[in-house]
């Protein structure tokens, strides 16, 4: 089981991670700003197997792989969202971090609330009821399950 | 049933006859292009991550310090020295403080037909080329560097059927306003945007840049015009031959089609905080502002600054406002000089800056405050994009820009004046 924390529509990698700390010379430096404008907090309460809950497009905006950096290592074990932006999708995937696109959930749970999540199974399960998640394409799901396309990278070379 | 643009292109990077959207092709890159935003990372993982470090073909690869240029501290320094040192090491093509990276793109690399990852959300600019430009990660980017590939999804192709011209005083940006506020934040999300018609034909290729270059604010993989004469002779004033020059076919699939009429459109503002609340500039007339922007990927073309100056020209700005001018390129610097455009700007009291992207990226230079409030060309109007969490930023064309820098508040370019 982890906790939600739960952020709007139309999230935007800035919010994750702002401007200001790209340049800082690691995401372990970077990550104690993590969502900074909106819960100053949040790095502190965050706990490894915590959830990042979404809605539409979520992670629109810069191309900054950054954002999802600072997500996984705060240990986030998966964003949930309705949708997300191409590009904050395919780089989450590509450092290992799950993202889970589950229509009905997003509106079902709040902020505290305890959620579990099979990526095998594709459901997750919060507030007594299961919801099922859409899969990714074989293809992504491959380099995820790798943990990561530098991961794939080197196996492939091996 | 035929092919759209980028399909061809992709098909052609893939080495197939026919893609198809939906398929997954793993493509070789023709460019990549890599930042000070996140270079510092793609090298530490390609020292530290990898368990063959190679470089597949470093006459493909382009890095460009643009985003804090110069450096605002000694970490940021050090994040760029790594840069410049593992450019210099590889024979990479370095540029510093040149431009802001995608105009230097477009000046010295961009051809038609090319497919290009550039580790920064806007590289879908280069479709005003007629190139497939996408925006990714420095993970992405690191192995398309370390392989020559990658593998892309082949996204769907919405049609964008422009018709007319625009009316004097309005402009390429608030034609994309008005789009991406229609359709919104996510409208054309993982799909392509194609921008045909005659509209399309009429709009210059910076004009085409503006287009593109915002495409990725509706959630677009990229944007793309045909290559047509304009861009060719764009290419050849360059020295630059094209990769190859598609067009649609006839029976091509569009998932979806808009028509735009260019004469309907009005100047437009987003207001804070999405870059898809946009509403008729004159519905924000009268809101004070404190700093006023004109530069970007977007709107820091010798263009742009034409407008800019012959608004402010013989004029002030508000005692209450800085002003910053920033030409995206020294060339466009250079030009802005020749054309005494500088010197009009400098007169009314604008801050003119070396080219980088300045306060569109809310770092580096022009930072704004606690409840401030910027009106600016640059690319987005997020929650605390351009400084402090509270401040609000709101985005229009240059003219609008410029007229708001003189009132100090927010107002359009006197549309009267222009017989509109």
């Amino acid at each position: 089981m982890g906790k939600i924390f739960k952020f709007h529509n139309d999230l935007d990698t800035d919010q994750i991670i702002a401007s200001q700390y790209l340049l800082l010379p690691t995401i372990e430096e970077m990550k104690v700003h993590t969502f900074e404008s909106l819960d100053p907090e949040f790095p502190a309460k965050v706990k490894p197997g915590d959830y990042v809950v979404g809605g539409e497009n979520f992670g629109c905006g810069s191309s900054r792989e950054q954002a999802p950096g600072v997500l996984k290592a705060l240990g986030v074990k998966a964003v949930v969202a309705k949708s997300f932006a191409r590009i904050f999708y395919r780089n989450a995937i590509n450092i290992g971090l799950p993202v889970i696109v589950c229509k009905d959930l997003p509106e079902a749970v709040e902020s505290g609330d305890e959620m579990e999540l099979s990526l095998t199974e594709g459901v997750a399960r919060a507030g007594g009821r299961t919801f099922s998640c859409t899969r990714l394409p074989e293809y992504m799901q491959n380099i995820l399950n790798q943990g990561g396309l530098i991961a794939s990278l080197n196996q492939e070379v091996e | 049933m035929g092919m759209t643009i980028a399909e061809k292109i992709i098909a052609r990077a893939a080495g197939v006859e026919v893609v198809r959207a939906g398929d997954i092709h793993t493509v070789t890159l023709d460019r990549m292009m890599s930042n000070d935003g996140t270079t510092h990372l793609t090298v530490d993982m390609y020292h530290k991550k990898l368990n063959h470090p190679r470089i597949a073909d470093t006459k493909k690869m382009v890095f460009i310090v643009d985003h804090n240029v110069p450096s605002d501290s000694a970490k940021t320094a050090g994040s760029q020295k790594k840069m410049r040192d593992f450019a210099r090491e590889h024979g990479i093509d370095f540029w510093e403080g040149k431009g802001v990276c995608h105009q230097i793109m477009m000046e010295h690399y961009v051809c038609p037909g090319e497919l290009i990852f550039g580790a920064d959300s806007h590289t879908c600019t280069y479709g005003a080329l007629g190139a497939f430009g996408t925006g990714v990660g420095c993970t992405d980017l690191l192995y398309g560097m370390v392989t020559g590939t990658s593998w892309v999804l082949v996204p769907e192709t919405v049609k964008f059927n422009l018709t007319g011209t625009l009316p004097r005083g309005v402009y390429a940006r608030d034609l994309m306003l008005t789009i991406i506020g229609q359709i919104g934040a996510n409208g054309v999300n993982y799909q392509v945007m194609e921008f045909t018609g005659d509209g399309a034909r009429g709009l210059s290729v910076n004009e085409r840049m503006v287009l593109c270059n915002l495409a990725v604010e509706a959630g677009a993989k990229t944007a793309i015009f045909e290559a047509d004469d304009k861009a060719l002779a764009y290419l050849k004033e360059r020295g630059r031959e094209p990769k190859a020059v598609f067009v649609s076919d006839p029976d091509a699939v569009y998932v979806k089609e808009y028509t735009f009429d260019l004469s309907k459109i009005r100047p437009v503002v987003a207001k804070p905080d999405f870059v898809d609340a946009v509403v008729p500039a004159k519905d924000v007339c009268g809101v004070r502002i404190n700093e006023a922007f004109l530069g970007s990927c977007n709107n820091g073309r010798i263009d742009d600054l034409r407008v800019g100056a012959s608004i402010v020209k013989g004029k002030k700005v508000a005692d209450h406002v800085r002003f910053l001018v920033v030409p995206a390129s020294q060339q466009v610097y250079l030009q802005a000089m020749e054309e005494g455009l500088i010197q009009t700007f400098m007169e009314s009291g604008a801050i003119v800056m070396n080219p980088n992207c300045s306060v569109c990226w809310g770092s580096c230079q022009g930072v704004i405050g606690e409840n401030e409030v910027l009106i600016s060309t640059g690319t987005r109007n997020f929650k605390g994009r351009a400084g402090h969490p509270s401040s609000k930023v709101y985005l229009g064309s240059a003219a609008t820009v410029a007229a708001s820098a003189v009132k100090g508040e927010i107002c359009t370019e006197d549309m009267a004046a222009l017989g509109e």
